[in-house]
């Protein structure tokens, strides 16, 4: 097969466009359901993928990460074959033609005492060369919030637009702007450093 | 006119008021109006550009620009602020994990997912899935799509006139092995025609998906064939301005993996960003 010895390019490999063509590939049953939705935990999760004209973007593709009430990262297998019972921490959901997507999950603990809990998002979308990630925070804790490194260095316009909105029926809403005067901040890891 | 110089102010409207964006909203990206030749020297543009930079001294791109004017599709699509740079935290640091409950054994087998043979050239790819420190990617997901030998996709949004064959519907998923070793049995999908411009034609490509041992590492690419005469034609690939790093998507011919009177073989070995968990547990260890 290939040559062991050989030094390997470590550079990191480009990221390409998802393109549009990935409904048949990437979605699965019970895809965008880490808990059953009408379950006692679950909280909707909910939100659109705008443009930069402000239209709704129809053939984006999300995927969530996260840990459980508890703040627990959970190591288990199953996300593609959901059983029903146990939690993962990861879903995946294609938006629908009018660009909104729809999470079933549950509220993430923070992950150590005093951290501001989120869930880890990457965005995929036809026309959007390579993954976008962000953060979606919960809006309660905001003693919690005041301290995160990461709001705290965002202007407040900014900083709200990672915390996302709390329904009555106790769902989350949060949209995203690919581009614009509204556009969501997105991340950049020190590994993502070419 | 380049979209790319309208980030220095806080106007960041002017994205998507500028004289490029509101003719290209006019026009629609679906008119499949422009010509080849239009969007070849708009590619040439940037590239020479990008050469002139790296001359001077600027460190070669690694990755697609997500502001590629030539890519249509991303006009309005691309963030116009640099992202925001981020010290992941805990949820970050791991990965979701895949186990063998997640995945058949036979779905990297693409050319038995059916009743009958799919059509075309019967091919293998394999490979290695690396993060940045040459440490294999364990037991992580890998998921692919492609048209099948006739350039067509089993989705209904591709119609053009190139036939669907009922014996494969171009989908795979692996996990990989305890040396990051993926391997698919495939066939060969063939170039497939899009409405970027007129006459427009992506080069054959299989479409991956890939998860590492953080989320941060999470990526979707497409992995390209030697020799394709499109290449240079093709504002995808094209949107990753260094032509060292776009070589990076092009997968090896390698005799070895071909099998006696039955596939071609390819290798293609993918590397991962770096992992920040590891190298804060190795500097923990300093």
């Amino acid at each position: 097969m290939t040559d062991s010895t050989a030094t390997p390019d470590l550079t990191a490999t480009p990221g390409q466009t998802v393109g549009p063509f990935y409904g048949y590939a990437l979605p699965y049953d019970h895809d965008s359901e880490l808990v059953p939705p009408g379950s006692a935990r679950a909280v909707q999760l909910t939100g659109t993928v705008f443009d930069g004209a402000g239209d709704p973007v129809p053939d984006a593709i999300l995927e969530i990460w996260q840990p459980d009430e508890n703040g627990e990262v959970v190591r288990a297998s199953g996300s593609l074959r959901r059983n029903g019972f146990t939690f993962t921490g990861f879903g995946r959901a294609a938006v629908d033609p009018e660009g909104e997507f729809s999470f079933s999950t549950v509220n993430p603990g923070p992950t150590e005492e005093g951290k501001a809990p989120f869930i880890s998002v990457v965005i995929f979308a036809r026309g959007l060369l390579n993954r976008l990630f962000t953060r979606i925070y919960l809006p309660e804790d905001t003693a919690a919030l005041a301290a995160d490194p990461l709001l705290s260095s965002l202007e407040e316009s900014e900083r709200n637009r990672l915390i996302a909105t709390r329904g009555a029926d106790g769902s989350l809403r949060f949209d995203i702007r690919l581009q614009g005067a509204e556009e969501t901040p997105f991340l950049r890891f020190p590994s993502h450093e070419d | 006119m380049s979209p790319q110089q309208n980030t220095d102010t806080d106007e960041s409207t002017e994205a998507f008021t500028s004289p490029v964006v509101i003719d290209q909203a006019v026009k629609g990206p679906d008119d499949a109006a422009e010509s080849q030749a239009t969007l070849s020297a708009e590619i040439a543009d940037i590239e020479s550009q990008h050469k002139q930079d790296v001359a001077a001294g600027k460190k070669a791109e690694t990755q697609p620009r997500l502001n590629y004017a030539p890519y249509r599709s991303s006009i309005l699509r691309h963030p116009t602020k640099d992202p925001r740079h981020t010290d992941p935290e805990t949820i970050e640091l791991f990965s979701p994990a895949f186990g063998h409950r997640d995945i058949g054994t036979l779905e990297s087998d693409l050319t038995i997912q059916a009743d009958g043979e799919p059509i075309g050239e019967r091919i293998r790819v394999t490979g290695r899935v690396l993060d940045g420190e040459g440490r294999p990617v364990r037991n992580q997901l890998v998921e692919i799509w492609q048209a099948n030998s006739a350039g067509r996709y089993i989705h209904k949004r591709d119609q053009h006139p190139a036939p669907i064959d009922p014996n494969f519907t171009g989908v795979g998923r692996t996990l990989t092995g305890d040396d990051g070793s993926y391997s698919f049995t495939t066939i060969k999908p063939g170039p497939y025609p899009w409405k970027n411009h007129h006459n427009a034609w992506r080069p054959a490509h299989i479409h991956f998906s890939l998860f590492g041992s953080e989320f941060t590492q999470r990526m979707i690419t497409q992995m390209y064939f030697p020799g394709d005469p499109l290449f240079a034609l093709d504002p995808i690939y094209q949107s990753i301005t260094d032509q060292k790093a776009r070589d990076r998507l092009v997968a090896t011919y390698d005799h070895n993996i071909t099998e006696h009177e039955f596939l071609m073989g390819y290798n293609w070995d993918i590397v991962l960003t770096g992992a920040n968990r590891t190298w804060m547990e190795e500097e923990d260890d300093d």
